[in-house]
C-alpha cells in the first residue's frame, strides 16, 4: 500500500513539474527567439511576461473547440489524447537524481526503475508517430494529410540513426537501465576530465551525441526538421484543423517530448547527474551561480528605465529569492539531494536551450533534402561510429 | 493481480482483434491491430519476456504498423464496398470460427500435460542479456541468415516500388 | 478470484487470435486488411511461442518469435511494395478486382 501512495505522490509531482516546465519552456522559447531577433517578446502579462503561459492556457481552454465537417470524430479526438498521453508516459522511466531520504523513507528520484528504460523510451517514441499521422489523416484536410504523411516517413527514417546513436554508449556501460547508465559515468580521468560518455575512453562518443541530437530534433518535429507542420507551405501541417484544448494537447506533447529527449541525451552522453568537476569544487558552483544571478538582479534594479516601471520592485524580489536558493544549496543536509538534481536540470536545460537556439538560427530543410540527409549521411555515419565503438570496446575488454 | 492483468489485456486483445475483422475501413483495422500488439506486449511482460515486449512495441507497433498506416494514407484507401458474398460468410463462417476455437480449447485442456500457473517474476531469463546470449551463441547462423533475408527484402521493395515498372 | 491464471489460458487466447486472423483473411476484401490479418496470425503464434518458453523456462521461444518478427518485417516491406505496384497499375485495392489471370 505504501508503495502505491509513494508512487502516486511521485507521479503527481513529476507530471506537475513536467507540465510546468513545458509551459515555461514556451515562454523561454518566445523570449530567447525574441532576443535573437532583437525584440522583447511577451512582456505584458505579469513582470516580463512571466504569467504569459497561464494566460495562454486560459485562452486555449476557454476557446470553442471546433469540430470540422466530415472528420472521423473518434480518430480526430483520439490523436491529441494519444500525443499527450505518450509524451507523459515516457518521462516516467527517467531518473532525476540519486537516492534521497524523505521523512525517513528512502526513495530514488524517479518514477520507475525499468531494466529496459532506454528501450521503453524508444518504444514510446516510435509509437507516438501514430498521434501525428492520425491527427493529419482524421482532419479531412489536404494540408493536414500531407503533414501526417511527411511526419510518418520522417519519424521512421530518423529513428534508425537515433537508435544506432543510443547503442554505442550502451556498449560501454553494459546496461539498459537509465539509472545504471548514469551511475556508470561517475568519476574522473586524472581527477579532472569527467567520465561522461562523450569523453569516455576508449571511444569518446561525441559523434554519437551529435547524431542523437540531430535525430532527436527530427523526432520531436523541431526546426530545422519541422516539415510536418511547416507553416509557410502546409498552413500548420497535421494540426491545421485543431483548436482549443486539442491544439493545446499537441502543443504540450511537443514540448514534453523535447524535455524527454534532452533528459535522455543528458543521461546517455552527458553523465546524468554527475558533476562536471570534482565534488570539492562543483559543490560550490550552484550557490556561486545563484549568488551571481542575484547580484545581477540587484544591479538591474538600480538601472530602471521609464519604459520598465515595474523593474525596481520585481528585480530585488528576484534577487532575494536567488540568494535564498544559494543558501539552500550550502546546507549540507539538502546539498547532497539537490546538487545532483541541479546538475541534471542544468544539463537538460542546456540542451533545451540548444533546441531554441537552433530554431532561431537555422532555416527549414526541403523535404527531399531531409530524406537524403538521413539516408545518405546520418545513417552511414552512425553505422560507422557504432562499428568503431564496438571494435574498440571489444579490444579493451 | 496477475489474473486481473491477464483478463484485462486478453479482453483488449480479443476486442481489438474482433474490431480488426469487423471494421470496413483499413485505418480502423490497422489501429485495432496496434491495439492487439500493445495488449500482447503487456502479456509478454507477464510471461517474463521483457525484451520481446519491447521488441514487439518497437518493431511491430512502431515500424511495421506505421508502414501499413503510411501506405493506407498514401493510397488514400477508402472503406470497402459491400459484397453479396458476406451472407454466406456470416451463416457458415461464424459457427466455423467458434467451432475451431472450441476445438482448440478442448485439445489444449485434454491433450496438453498439466500446465502450471503463470506467476510474474518466476521466469527472469527473458532480459536483453538472456536473449542476446542465446541469439549470438546458439542461434548465430540463423541470425546472420535473417540479415541476408532483410537485404533481399530491401532490394525487392526498392525494385518493386520503382517508378518505371 | 484466483491470483494467477494457468498457462493454458494464454494458449487459448492465442488460438482465439489466430482464428480471428483466419476469419479476417477470408472475409475482408481489402488487400491491406487481408495482409494485416496475416500479421494478426503471426502475433498469435508469437504469443504461443512465448507461453511455451515460460513453461519450459528457456529463452528459445523468445528467439523463435524474434525470428518471426524479422520475417514479418521483411514480408511487410515487400508486400506493401507489391500493393503499391498493384495500386499504380489498377487503381484498386479490392482483391476481387485483381483477377486478370482468370479471364
Amino acid at each position: 500500500m505504501e508503495f502505491f501512495i509513494i508512487t502516486g505522490i511521485k507521479a503527481a509531482l513529476v507530471a506537475f513539474v513536467l507540465l510546468t516546465t513545458a509551459a515555461y519552456l514556451v515562454w523561454i522559447e518566445r523570449k530567447v527567439l525574441a532576443h535573437i531577433q532583437l525584440r522583447v517578446g511577451p512582456y505584458r502579462v505579469g513582470p516580463h511576461g512571466l504569467l504569459q503561459p497561464l494566460a495562454d492556457l486560459i485562452k486555449l481552454v476557454t476557446k470553442e473547440g471546433v469540430l470540422p465537417a466530415q472528420v472521423n470524430k473518434f480518430y480526430y479526438l483520439l490523436a491529441p489524447f494519444l500525443a499527450v498521453a505518450l509524451a507523459l508516459v515516457s518521462i516516467s522511466v527517467i531518473p532525476f537524481g540519486k537516492q534521497v531520504e524523505v521523512f525517513g523513507y528512502k526513495t530514488y528520484l524517479e518514477l520507475a526503475n525499468v531494466n529496459l528504460g532506454i528501450l521503453v523510451i524508444l518504444a514510446i517514441s516510435s509509437v507516438s508517430v501514430y498521434a501525428v499521422a492520425l491527427g493529419g489523416w482524421a482532419s479531412n484536410n489536404k494540408y493536414a494529410l500531407l503533414g501526417g504523411l511527411r511526419s510518418s516517413a520522417q519519424m521512421i527514417s530518423y529513428e534508425l540513426p537515433l537508435a544506432l546513436a543510443i547503442v554505442s554508449p550502451l556498449l560501454m556501460c553494459n546496461t539498459l537501465s537509465l539509472r545504471e547508465i548514469a551511475e556508470a559515468q561517475a568519476g574522473f580521468y586524472f581527477g579532472l576530465i569527467p567520465k561522461w560518455h562523450i569523453f569516455q575512453m576508449p571511444m569518446p562518443q561525441l559523434l554519437a551525441f551529435i547524431v542523437f541530437l540531430i535525430a532527436g530534433f527530427a523526432e520531436t518535429n523541431r526546426v530545422p526538421f519541422d516539415l510536418p507542420e511547416a507553416e509557410n507551405e502546409l498552413v500548420a501541417g497535421f494540426h491545421t484543423e485543431y483548436s482549443s484544448t486539442n491544439f493545446a494537447a499537441f502543443f504540450t506533447a511537443e514540448y514534453c517530448n523535447m524535455v524527454t529527449i534532452s533528459a535522455v541525451a543528458t543521461h546517455l552522453f552527458l553523465g546524468g547527474w554527475n558533476p562536471p568537476l570534482p565534488e570539492v569544487i562543483s559543490n560550490w558552483i550552484p550557490p556561486a551561480i545563484f549568488v551571481g544571478f542575484s547580484l545581477l538582479a540587484f544591479y538591474h534594479a538600480t538601472q530602471t528605465s521609464p519604459t520598465r516601471p515595474w523593474d525596481k520592485y520585481t528585480f530585488p524580489v528576484l534577487g532575494v529569492v536567488l540568494l535564498g536558493l544559494a543558501g539552500i544549496f550550502t546546507l549540507p543536509l539538502l546539498r547532497d539531494a539537490l546538487t545532483p538534481l541541479f546538475w541534471f536540470a542544468a544539463k537538460t536545460g542546456a540542451i533545451l536551450f540548444l533546441f531554441i537556439w537552433v530554431r532561431g538560427t537555422l532555416p527549414r530543410f526541403r523535404y527531399d533534402q531531409l530524406m537524403k540527409f538521413t539516408w545518405t549521411f546520418l545513417f552511414p555515419v552512425s553505422v560507422v561510429q557504432l562499428l568503431a565503438t564496438g571494435i574498440l570496446v571489444a579490444i579493451v575488454n | 493481480m496477475d489474473a486481473i492483468l491477464f483478463l484485462i489485456f486478453a479482453a483488449i486483445a480479443v476486442g481489438c482483434g474482433v474490431n480488426l475483422v469487423v471494421q470496413r475501413h483499413p485505418i480502423s483495422s490497422a489501429l485495432s491491430l496496434v491495439g492487439v500488439m500493445a495488449a500482447l506486449a503487456v502479456l509478454y511482460l507477464l510471461l517474463g519476456a521483457e525484451f520481446m515486449a519491447a521488441a514487439q512495441m518497437i518493431v511491430y507497433a512502431g515500424a511495421i504498423m506505421v508502414l501499413f498506416v503510411f501506405t493506407i494514407m498514401l493510397l488514400n484507401a477508402g472503406s470497402e464496398r459491400k459484397t453479396d458474398k458476406a451472407l454466406f460468410a456470416r451463416l457458415f463462417g461464424v459457427p466455423a470460427l467458434i467451432g475451431f476455437i472450441v476445438l482448440i480449447g478442448f485439445l489444449i485442456r485434454t491433450l496438453l500435460p498439466k500446465t502450471e500457473n503463470v506467476v510474474f517474476g518466476t521466469f527472469t531469463e527473458g532480459t536483453a542479456r538472456g536473449v542476446g546470449l542465446k541469439l549470438f551463441t546458439e542461434y548465430l547462423l540463423p541470425f546472420e541468415v535473417t540479415s541476408l533475408l532483410i537485404l533481399i527484402a530491401i532490394l525487392g521493395a526498392v525494385v518493386l516500388a520503382r517508378k518505371e515498372i | 478470484m484466483p491470483s494467477s491464471v494457468p498457462l493454458s489460458w494464454y494458449l487459448i487466447l492465442s488460438a482465439i487470435l489466430f482464428g480471428l486472423g483466419v476469419a479476417g483473411f477470408v472475409v475482408r476484401r481489402n488487400i491491406i486488411t487481408v495482409f494485416m490479418s496475416i500479421e494478426l496470425m503471426l502475433n498469435a503464434v508469437n504469443l504461443s511461442f512465448i507461453a511455451f518458453s515460460y513453461q519450459l523456462r528457456q529463452v528459445d521461444g523468445h528467439i523463435f518469435s524474434f525470428f518471426v518478427m524479422v520475417v514479418a518485417a521483411a514480408e511487410a516491406a515487400v508486400g506493401l511494395a507489391i500493393i503499391l505496384t498493384v495500386f499504380k497499375n489498377r487503381a484498386t485495392l479490392a482483391i476481387d478486382d485483381v483477377s486478370s489471370l482468370k479471364n
